[in-house]
């Protein structure tokens, strides 16, 4: 690790001045991702701006629907009565990831912005496109189990980690974030990006920016709803693949869908042809199938995530059939219903 | 402006004050020390494991202002004010509930991953929502035990949230 | 001596309990000393090629950082490759650290970086630039197969193949069902949940202390003295507890060599821990390519049996374990031929891991039982009854016990194998399919040379002690258990003492020998303590066991009891006045039968059912239940015991579904190189796990009836899952882990 300066931000324009007048400065808050990044050389900040101490640690009603703070831990929110109420999805999600202790350490901002997994990533021994832009992408021929089937350049095949975040796309959430020149609400779908030629940026986020809070619309998918989850062990393992699943149907028609998939690419992924494909359609294994395809059409495995695509087009079959029954995924039952 | 938190000496250190097992202390630390090697290195308390330093296993829980948390993620100097319970504060003279079902219960074998495991399942209790082995087992799973003793350790963590829970009825 | 049973083969929990779960247990890392630095392992980008450069002046320039070691400057030890080679080592030339520019392996340490706190020396090890001739690396062992060779030089301890019966091949062809298939077992890491770790305290004028991460403080202490010229009263190994090590600590390993290194160069006390990821730069489970055939009759008996294995192992030392020799001895068979070869690949090293050779070589044979079971039409547990093996055939020796028939019976009777449906995929419960599947497991039951000290106290306190490890095994427990029994102490006052060369020395912690060789050699310490005693109690004015010997007298509650009449009797404590001592004191060396080891095969053995629930759709595998019964002799302590083979079958999960260090070939890394991707069972994976110990009689292995534990509960697990798997999906998977890509392919 790095040695560096420590400040504690005062304010939330004390932090977005202290970022944007140091390109190598960094905000910590859980520190949950940061940290284990510094420990492998991978950020080396010359200065830590520790937000913690701002007033970003609240849960708001807001415009019919919620405000959750940047620091707001992700156990708080996954226990918090709004939230369960409201938007199950989200707090299921959380549930699925992580550990207790990781939980009850990271923030809602920290998760958005948490880096890959991507082992080539995490070791200075290799090259890697996203860490030292230019040096190449040894797991697009190396070991790719995890890696990314949908959006892959030739620069990069990393996945977004997050579960959260795979909820949160699904809700159709807004990121508001603070910078230099001043506020600005991001919609979720427009926070991450596609690794490109710049693998090195995860997110749209321009530097200096802050995460203020991620707004929740007024629209709750509370009945018909799942955060399916597939990985190597039964739990405190990133995605293979994950589906979170909304709906709100008539009967046993589906008139409004939403599906995001993580696991499969450089961010959440969203396909809103597919969820045009299941509105107004009878919920049913054939209606779901046609929407994996259309969402999976376009994947492209490399030598050992093949099975990725396979596995995604049952996920998201049994993840809409799992909503649309209204029986949502235990994240403590390991059956899978 | 910005504060640059606590005054800094000639080794880059910022004045802390932590309260470590009950115990207030005033404390110098670097910016990039963990509160891990904080514990561990610096005051001698290495009862608190380092099994991964990486927030993978879950061998250095401990408890701070209520929560448990990886002590390995969080940097001393940001816990700046905050309480702090270890594996050595959790028990004075007689064996917590968890630890003499722990030993009861054969809930280990080594005994690296024991502190760490004893913390988390006493945040578990106080947490209130684990009640089946199947939550509890879910609950558990950021405490890898690479001995095997897991049945062991939901087989100790449900016999004290039983007693637990049998108290409270006898006491209602 | 007539001993009482108190305390052996009841359920006892563990005497090092408390230290443990308070805290206070002070493992390899957690020893303080005054003068103490910290040193950091830089690890090699590349796996094969030389270091042309070392730069390390931006890290010496930080205040704090003391010195950096590389193969430029690294202290003189000792020149031949004999000097490095230590209990366990196999064949070839051991690594040394810092020894040359070459590289060999990913993640050769390449630098020590020693300075005043851990903070400060990881902060210099990120500052170290090294620049590298890089050559491809050779590390695919698919591709490597032809050029695979039998070992030249057999590993000390590690029996070859042993020599064909009759004629496999002709059997094969002639008989009327055969198969011929290939499994394969993936790397696997040990990784302990203690990270490897030394503190060398630097005692002055060139004495040391030593506190390591081993599984036997005499190996270190041999290796120490003779890489660095020292003499073993100069050098004491201090290592109470061991954060389990699973045979990844039965070598000295790098972390040794460069913290004796720096503490000698400096003078000064140095501690090296390793990361999580530099945990995947020392040995692990050798990835292995099998290829079993069976022929049997109709009735399912065994004709010909083939078993080819080939390993990796690194290009500098033939490591070697037992994978194919199982086959030749747990079933009945007259035609068997066996192989095993290695081959060469730029990985370090392989170490023994938990049964090593056994995990690998049962999964293949008893997923191949299986396989024949379904061929034949035969229940799978029929079929193994129909070849069960009275003696062991591949040495043509008898056995010195096996209850295998009772572990089946029983295993079979809790598990309720009875109501299983032959037919796979005929079990089912709303979307998941059951699986219901069995294995044999066996495993060596070994005795080794040990010495031990009992000194009983006065005031009736028993202390034993000898120089091995507890790793988690319960050996504190069990051994005060044996002391506590031989001489009549409660075991309330009974100190065991480990860990330490100071003490007698005792093997190293490993092949499931220790509860047999140091336990009895506590006994023999403590007979010999109680014949002190009673020779005391003799001189006694008119004592009352004037006339008894030892065969006539037991020890219970503080008195020599006669045991025909109890009546008659002596206090100890009185007899230590008799004898003007304030305690007894006995040390005593236990050796192995040389005479039954050459007449007897001497196993325990396992029969191992497993339930799994699978979404077959999803690929998703549930172990929920898993029913092991043990043939081990004699047990001592119920509740260690059990715990010995929860831990055994838990690590056979993670081989059956889970564990993997994948290897890039084009880089030559393990590239999941930590606990988040190299997934290792967590709390959810684990359900329902039932241990039997069958009564099984054995007079033939220890002294004290004892087979060993810590291996048997992880062989043939692995297999049960296998073929669990196959009873629930039809689908035969013969590679492990059987993670869930391969379910829904």
């Amino acid at each position: 690790m790095n040695r560096f300066a420590y400040t504690r931000a005062g304010s939330v324009a004390e932090a977005v001045q202290a970022l944007a007048g140091d390109p190598a400065a960094r905000i910590i808050a859980g520190g949950t991702n940061l940290v284990d990044l510094m420990k492998y050389n991978v950020e080396r900040p010359d200065r830590l701006i520790d937000i913690t101490r701002l007033p970003l640690a609240a849960i708001e009603e807001h415009e019919g629907g919620l405000r959750i703070g940047a620091l707001v831990p992700n156990s708080t929110v996954a226990y918090d009565a709004r939230v369960t109420a409201r938007y199950p999805l989200l707090a299921s999600a959380i549930l699925a990831g992580a550990s207790p202790q990781l939980r009850n350490a990271a923030s809602t901002g920290g998760n958005l912005l948490q880096r890959t997994r991507c082992y080539y990533f995490y070791d200075e021994g290799t090259p890697c496109n996203k860490r030292v832009p230019g040096s190449g992408c040894p797991a697009i021929a190396g070991v790719n189990r995890i890696h990314a089937i949908l959006g892959t350049s030739d620069h990069c095949i990393a996945t977004h980690p997050s579960d959260m975040c795979v909820a949160l796309a699904a809700l159709d959430a807004t990121v508001r974030v603070e910078g230099p020149n001043g506020p600005r609400a991001i919609p979720f779908a427009e926070f991450h990006r596609l690794p490109g030629d710049e693998p090195q940026r995860d997110t749209t986020l321009a530097h200096g920016e802050i995460v203020l809070s991620v707004d929740l619309p007024d629209r709750d998918f509370s009945r018909h709803y799942t955060y399916l989850k597939l990985r190597d062990r039964l739990s405190y393992a990133f995605a293979l693949v994950s589906v979170a699943a909304a709906l709100e149907m008539d009967g046993e028609t589906i008139r409004t869908a939403r599906l995001a998939l993580g696991g499969v690419a450089h961010k959440p992924w969203r396909n809103a042809q597919a969820e045009r494909s299941l509105e107004g359609r009878t919920a049913g294994p054939e209606t779901f199938r046609a929407a994996a395809d259309l969402i999976l059409a376009e994947a492209k495995p490399y030598a050992h995530n093949g099975f990725k695509i396979e596995l995604a087009r049952r996920a998201i079959v049994r993840g809409l059939a799992q909503a649309a029954a209204g029986t949502p995924q235990s994240q403590t039952d390991k059956r899978i219903r | 402006m910005l504060s640059e938190s606590g005054t800094r000496d000639a080794g880059d250190r910022i004045a802390i004050t932590l309260t470590i097992n009950g115990q207030r202390r005033q404390l110098q630390v670097a910016p990039w020390t963990s509160l891990l090697d904080l514990l561990r290195e610096d005051l001698d308390l290495t009862g608190t494991k380092k099994g991964c330093d990486h927030g993978q296993c879950g061998a250095c829980t401990v408890i701070v202002d209520g929560r448990r948390v990886n002590a390995c993620l969080a940097l001393a100097v940001m816990k700046d004010g905050a309480s702090v319970t270890t594996i050595e504060g959790l028990s004075t003279g007689a064996l917590h509930p968890v630890q003499a079902a722990f030993v009861e219960h054969d809930a280990f074998q080594c005994g690296y991953c024991t502190p760490g495991q004893i913390m988390s399942a006493v945040a578990l209790i106080e947490e209130g929502r684990a009640r089946t082995r199947e939550e509890i087992r879910e609950y558990m799973s950021g405490n890898l035990c690479r001995c095997g003793a897991y049945t062991n350790i939901v087989d100790a963590v449900e016999s004290v949230l039983n007693g637990s829970s049998a108290r409270r009825e006898a006491a209602e | 001596m007539a001993t009482t049973n108190l305390h052996v083969g009841t359920a006892q929990s563990r005497l090092d309990g408390p230290a443990k779960v308070t805290g206070t247990a002070k493992y390899a890392a957690e020893f303080k000393a005054a003068d103490l630095a910290y040193g950091v392992v830089v690890s090699s980008a590349i796996t094969r090629g030389r270091i042309s450069a070392i730069d390390a002046a931006a890290a010496l320039a930080v205040p704090g950082v003391i010195q950096v070691f590389t193969h430029e400057n690294r202290p003189r030890t000792a020149w031949l490759d004999y000097n490095y080679r230590d209990q366990v080592a196999p064949p070839g030339s051991p690594f040394r650290a810092l020894h040359g520019p070459e590289i060999s392996f990913g993640g050769q340490p390449v630098a020590l970086v020693v300075a005043e706190s851990f903070d400060l020396a990881r902060h210099g090890a990120s500052l170290i630039r090294v620049t590298y001739e890089e050559e491809v690396p050779n590390t695919d062992l698919a591709k490597n197969r032809e050029a695979a060779y039998v070992p030249p030089k057999k590993r000390s301890g590690i029996k070859p193949p042993p020599d064909p019966r009759g004629d496999a091949e002709g059997a094969l062809a002639a008989a009327p069902i055969t198969l011929r298939h290939e499994y394969k077992q993936a790397v696997e890491h040990h990784n302990p949940m203690e990270p490897h770790a030394t503190t060398v305290v630097w005692e002055g004028e060139g004495k040391l202390t030593i506190h390591d991460k081993i599984q036997g403080v005499n190996n270190t202490q041999g290796y120490v003295c003779s890489v660095f010229n020292l003499k073993p009263d100069d050098v004491r190994v201090i290592s109470p507890y061991v954060g389990g090590a699973f045979g990844s600590g039965l070598r000295p390993q790098y972390q040794l060599f460069l913290a004796v290194s720096a503490a000698l160069d400096l003078k000064r006390s140095v501690r090296v821990v390793l990361s999580r990821d530099q945990m995947f730069t020392l040995g692990y489970r050798p990835e292995t390519i099998q290829t079993v055939a069976l022929g049997a009759d109709e009735d399912g008996r065994l004709q010909a049996l083939l078993h080819e294995a080939v390993a990796g192992t690194s290009t500098f030392e033939d490591y070697q374990e037992s994978v194919v020799n199982w086959s030749g001895l747990l079933y009945h068979c007259p035609n068997v031929t066996l192989g095993y070869k290695l081959a060469k690949l730029d990985t370090y090293t392989p170490a023994d891991m938990r049964a090593p050779g056994a995990v690998t070589g049962v999964f293949a044979l008893e997923v191949a039982m299986d396989e024949l079971a379904c061929a034949t039409g035969i229940d799978p547990l029929e079929l193994r009854l129909r070849n069960y093996a009275e003696r062991d055939e591949g040495e043509n020796k008898d056995f010195t016990s096996k209850a295998l028939r009772a572990c089946y019976a029983e295993g079979a009777a809790r598990f309720g194998w009875a109501r299983r449906t032959a037919e796979p995929r005929s079990m089912r419960e709303g979307r998941e399919l059951i699986g219901w599947g069995m294995a044999t497991g066996v495993w060596e039951a070994f005795m080794m040379k040990s010495s031990a000290r009992a000194r009983l106290s006065i005031d009736g306190s028993l202390e034993v002690a000898c120089s091995t490890a507890d790793l988690g095994t319960g050996t504190y427990t069990i051994l005060a258990q044996i002391g506590a029994d031989a001489l009549g102490v409660p075991i309330g006052r009974v100190r065991t003492q480990l860990g330490d060369t100071a003490l007698p020395e005792a093997p190293l912690a490993g092949g499931s020998w220790t509860a047999a060789s140091s336990g009895a050699a506590v006994e023999l310490a403590c007979r010999a303590v109680s014949e002190q005693l009673l020779a005391f109690a003799r001189r006694i004015d008119e004592s009352p066991l004037a006339n008894a010997d030892l065969a006539h007298v037991t020890f219970v509650d503080g008195e020599i009891r006669l045991a025909s009449d109890p009546s008659v009797r002596v206090a100890v404590a009185d007899a230590m006045h008799a004898g003007g001592v304030e305690t007894v004191e006995a040390t005593e060396t236990a050796k192995p039968s040389l005479l039954t080891s050459l007449r007897y095969a001497a196993y325990t053995h396992s029969a191992v059912f497993a339930e799994v629930r699978i979404d077959e759709e999803l690929g998703v595998v549930r172990v929920t239940r898993v029913v092991s019964a043990v043939a081990a002799g004699k047990i001592l302590n119920l509740k260690t015991a059990r715990s010995q083979i929860l831990g055994g079958v838990v690590m056979g999960i993670g081989a059956a579904l889970e564990e993997e260090s994948m290897l890039d070939h084009n880089v030559g890394r393990f590239m999941n190189h930590n606990f988040g991707e190299y997934h290792v069972p967590v709390n959810a994976d684990i359900h329902d796990i039932e241990v039997i110990f069958v009564d099984e009689h054995d007079d033939k292995v220890s002294p004290i009836g004892v087979k060993g534990l810590g291996e048997i509960g992880i062989v043939g697990t692995a297999a049960a899952i296998a073929n669990a798997v196959h009873h629930a999906t039809g689908k035969r998977i013969r590679e492990i882990p059987i993670t869930l890509d391969k379910i829904i392919a």
